[in-house]
């Protein structure tokens, strides 16, 4: 019989109020094994912590059973406890009375038996519960940022700062992501090339960072410390290591293919690097475009190259590395509005989105830096922004704001009266959202003193008439519709997941919320982290964000991660599955539904009738089992258990619970 | 303590067993005590690591034990913390709640659900909704064993 002790928490009045902990404590003494029983007001002070250690001391207990909040919030601090007066942690569990009883529950009459009957049910579980050891892993003190836009690359920087390696993995032929297409940020007008530039070509010269641009993830196996990662370095066609960047090679290729860096709205040639600032400056085959590739002729970037770096050879390489800890920052969409027919998108060239606007006004952009309409390359005097395109719409888009549109549209506002000085811009909001430091002045500069004209309403229909575009709305404060004559329209569409987020959530095991932005572990104490150990987020792929928020979050990524590097070991799970191989028939279910390939067949020699012969069993791996106990359920002669959960605990659970006293 | 058995003459509220997978409905559950939902009293809640864990013979016995109903809450298909476990449970528990009803015991009593993290209102509705629907149903007579319930009292 074990000797147990329990103690129950009155948690100031939180489980005070509704549970009558004197006769919960009288129902414990009743307990099997039950040698000691008390409570007091906060356990998990110090004081409350001291009384269960001396407790387990001067009653010799080798059970401890505390009635407290849910075992998520404090059951590593009572454990802690235990192991420090000397009893295995695992000794002890936890009966949540405040979040699963006195919380939900008014009256004092239902709230006490129930506090009783889970009390029991720990009780009884606990009896069952063996000393458990936790492996310790060695961690891989390398980490893996996915994706190199800002926020992979300020984490990367910060990780490398602290004197670790890291590889980034950039699936474009250069990092930089969105904010490389941006002309200017707000609120300062910083030039959007001048400030990233240079931490991308850190990142290129830093000792500590791998880049591997024109590369994606394909598969991640195992666990914090040692996550198993399959890169593919997609061919390039190129060296790396000859090529000099010199530029020839695209200048003189014949081919012509939609530029993604300018959202089709340009052409870029078969063999091209996306933007000038391109880091690293090595260019790239589009295969599907170049003239080789797709008719067997042609060959002039080979021809003319005069380092000799052009490679048609060159294979897909597929990469095995192992890291401790995984970032994940891969960013944003911009929706495609042309599922709303009233806005026009896509019939019309002087229909833009934010983003094909913004390119406008760089050197490098579509027109060159002159902001002129493609339909007939004069500047537009009257331009028309539509905000919440896609955004704040529960009905046809996405429930949640951009964040970042008012902003960037106040911007571009001011931008195109400084490039286009007699420009009117008129800007249709539903609010103006400018929650940041230096935002609310930046719009009102916006409106006062680039004569930008807000009006609150929305559009119904813009339709093209000779040579402008009729915009039809209503001003929602006033109540008159208003028609404009615009040369351009641009539409703020929304911020929207990745299309393959789900995909790299996948690959990762991170869940995300309903519009697929990765969800981070809490909302608040835990923004970086994900449910997964060692994997983090940063950026726009949790949720829409500006600059300054998404660099703040990738040096907190990075701050976690460098912790987690730091250490030499760590605790693995101590609650893994453990098989009777005497019992186990080698059916090996339990492999094929392991999802972390922590079971493998092993072969055991076993006396049989006078001689030995040799069976088929399986094996669990305590370092890669997660504790899930899928193995345990599908097992059919009932051989593997789960410590920490095993049949037996749970049983015991469920008929101390069941019991109606 | 006066051992009031589990009589259904009593006229007491049905006992409601939920298996809660840690990472989502456990914590579901948590979150609707931290947001002061109410639901009531006689759900009692067991914690296992994933809806995976579930093997029927535990929830047999929650029934032979007295339990008037029980469900099984684990993270929606496609979010369970370790990839793949809850859609084992969603084939092995279908096919359970199919046999339940075979052998000619109420498959209403037997209930699975996806219950994530943030839905602690779903937790308390889904809490309500079983327990009346249990009430409806009226106690567990066929599988319930009532030499248990003394025996154990009378240790």
């Amino acid at each position: 019989m074990p000797r147990t002790g329990v103690f129950i928490c009155h948690c100031g009045t939180n489980i005070a109020a509704t549970v009558d902990i004197d006769k919960v404590v009288e129902a414990a003494r009743s307990f099997p094994g039950v040698v000691h029983a008390e409570d007091y007001r906060y356990l998990c002070s110090e004081v409350g912590q001291d009384l269960i250690k001396k407790a387990i001391k001067e009653h010799n207990l080798d059970r401890v059973v505390v009635g407290t909040c849910s075992p998520r919030m404090h059951e590593n601090t009572f454990r802690k406890a235990a192991a420090e007066a000397g009893l295995n942690p695992f000794l002890l569990e936890v009966a949540n009375i405040r979040e699963q009883c006195s919380w939900v529950h008014r009256d004092i009459a239902e709230a006490t038996p129930k506090a009783v009957a889970l009390v029991r049910a720990a009780t009884a579980k606990a009896a069952q519960n063996d000393p458990l050891e936790a492996p310790s892993m060695e961690v891989e003190k390398r980490a893996l940022v996915i994706g190199g836009g800002i926020a992979g690359i300020q984490a990367a920087l910060d990780i490398a700062e602290a004197g670790f390696t890291v590889d980034i993995v950039e699936r474009e032929p250069s990092i930089g992501g969105r904010m490389a297409q941006l002309e200017k940020t707000f609120p300062t007008l910083d030039c959007s090339a001048c400030i990233l530039t240079p931490k991308m070509v850190e990142v290129a010269q830093h000792p500590n960072i791998n880049l591997l641009t024109y590369s994606e993830v394909e598969q991640v196996n195992g666990f914090v410390g040692q996550f198993d990662v399959t890169i593919r370095k997609k061919a390039r066609s190129v060296d790396a290591t000859r090529c000099t960047g010199c530029g020839i090679c695209h200048e003189k290729c014949p081919k012509k293919a939609p530029a993604e860096f300018e959202m089709g709205r340009s052409t870029r040639k078969a063999i091209y690097v996306p933007f000038p600032q391109a880091v690293p400056n090595v260019p790239v085959i589009d295969r599907q475009a170049c003239l080789y590739f797709q008719k067997g002729r042609c060959q002039i970037c080979a021809k003319e190259c005069p380092a000799e770096a052009i490679d048609f050879e060159q294979q897909d390489e597929l990469l095995e590395r192992r890291y401790g800890a995984i970032i994940v920052s891969t960013g944003f969409d911009q929706m495609d509005p042309s599922g709303y027919g009233e806005y026009g998108y896509g019939q019309h060239p002087d229909i833009l989105t934010g983003l094909e606007f913004e390119r406008l006004f760089n050197a490098s952009g579509p027109t060159g830096g002159k902001v002129v309409r493609f339909s007939d390359g004069k500047p537009p005097k009257k331009v028309v922004f539509i905000q919440c395109v896609g955004s704040r719409d529960k009905a046809r888009g996405m429930n949640y704001c951009s964040k970042i549109c008012c902003m960037y549209t106040a911007k571009q506002a001011i931008l195109l009266k400084e490039k286009v000085p007699d420009a009117r811009s008129y800007i249709f909001y539903i609010d103006v959202r400018a929650a940041g430091k230096g935002y609310e002045e930046f719009q009102r500069r916006a409106a006062e003193e680039y004569d930008v004209a807000y009006l609150r309403g929305q559009v119904g229909k813009i339709f093209p008439e000779n040579d402008y575009l009729v915009v039809k709305g209503v001003d929602s404060l006033s109540g008159k519709t208003i028609e404009i004559k615009a040369d351009m329209v641009v539409l703020a569409a929304a911020s929207i997941a990745r299309a393959d987020a789900p995909v790299v959530g996948r690959i990762l095991g991170i869940n995300s919320d309903s519009y697929h932005f990765f969800n981070e572990a809490h909302p608040k104490l835990r923004p970086v982290e994900t449910h997964t150990a060692g994997v983090f987020i940063a950026g726009a792929c949790q949720a829409p964000k500006d600059i300054p928020d998404t660099v703040a979050q990738a040096g907190a990524a990075a701050a976690k991660t460098v912790s987690l590097l730091s250490k030499e070991v760590l605790q693995g799970e101590a609650c893994t599955a453990v098989v009777n191989q005497a019992e186990c028939s080698g059916c090996l279910y339990c492999e094929a539904v392991c999802p972390y390939g922590a079971v493998s067949a092993v072969e055991i020699e076993e006396r049989s009738a006078g001689g030995t012969i040799k069976r088929t069993v399986a094996e669990v791996n305590a370092a890669l089992c997660q504790g899930c106990g899928s193995c345990t359920a599908i097992c059919r002669s009932g051989s593997i258990n789960l410590k920490g959960f095993s049949n037996e605990q749970i049983l015991a659970e469920v008929d101390a619970i069941c019991l109606q006293c | 303590m006066s051992a009031v058995l589990n009589d259904p003459a009593v006229g007491r509220k049905p006992l409601i067993v939920a298996f809660c997978c840690n990472w989502c409905s456990y914590a579901g559950a948590d979150l609707a005590g931290t947001s002061r939902m109410h639901y009531p009293s006689n759900v009692k809640v067991i914690r296992v690591p994933c809806s995976g864990r579930i093997n029927p013979m535990f929830v047999l016995r929650a029934f032979q034990r007295g339990a008037d109903g029980v469900l099984v809450a684990g993270c929606h298909p496609g979010d369970c913390h370790y990839s793949t476990g809850n859609y084992h449970s969603r084939r092995r528990l279908s096919a359970f709640k199919r046999l339940l009803e075979f052998a000619g015991f109420e498959p209403e009593r037997f209930e699975v659900r996806w219950i994530s993290a943030s839905e602690g209102d779903k937790f308390a509705e889904e809490m309500e909704a079983m327990t009346a629907k249990i009430m409806a149903l009226g106690p567990n007579r066929k599988m319930r064993d009532a030499r248990w319930q003394s025996k154990s009292l009378s240790k």
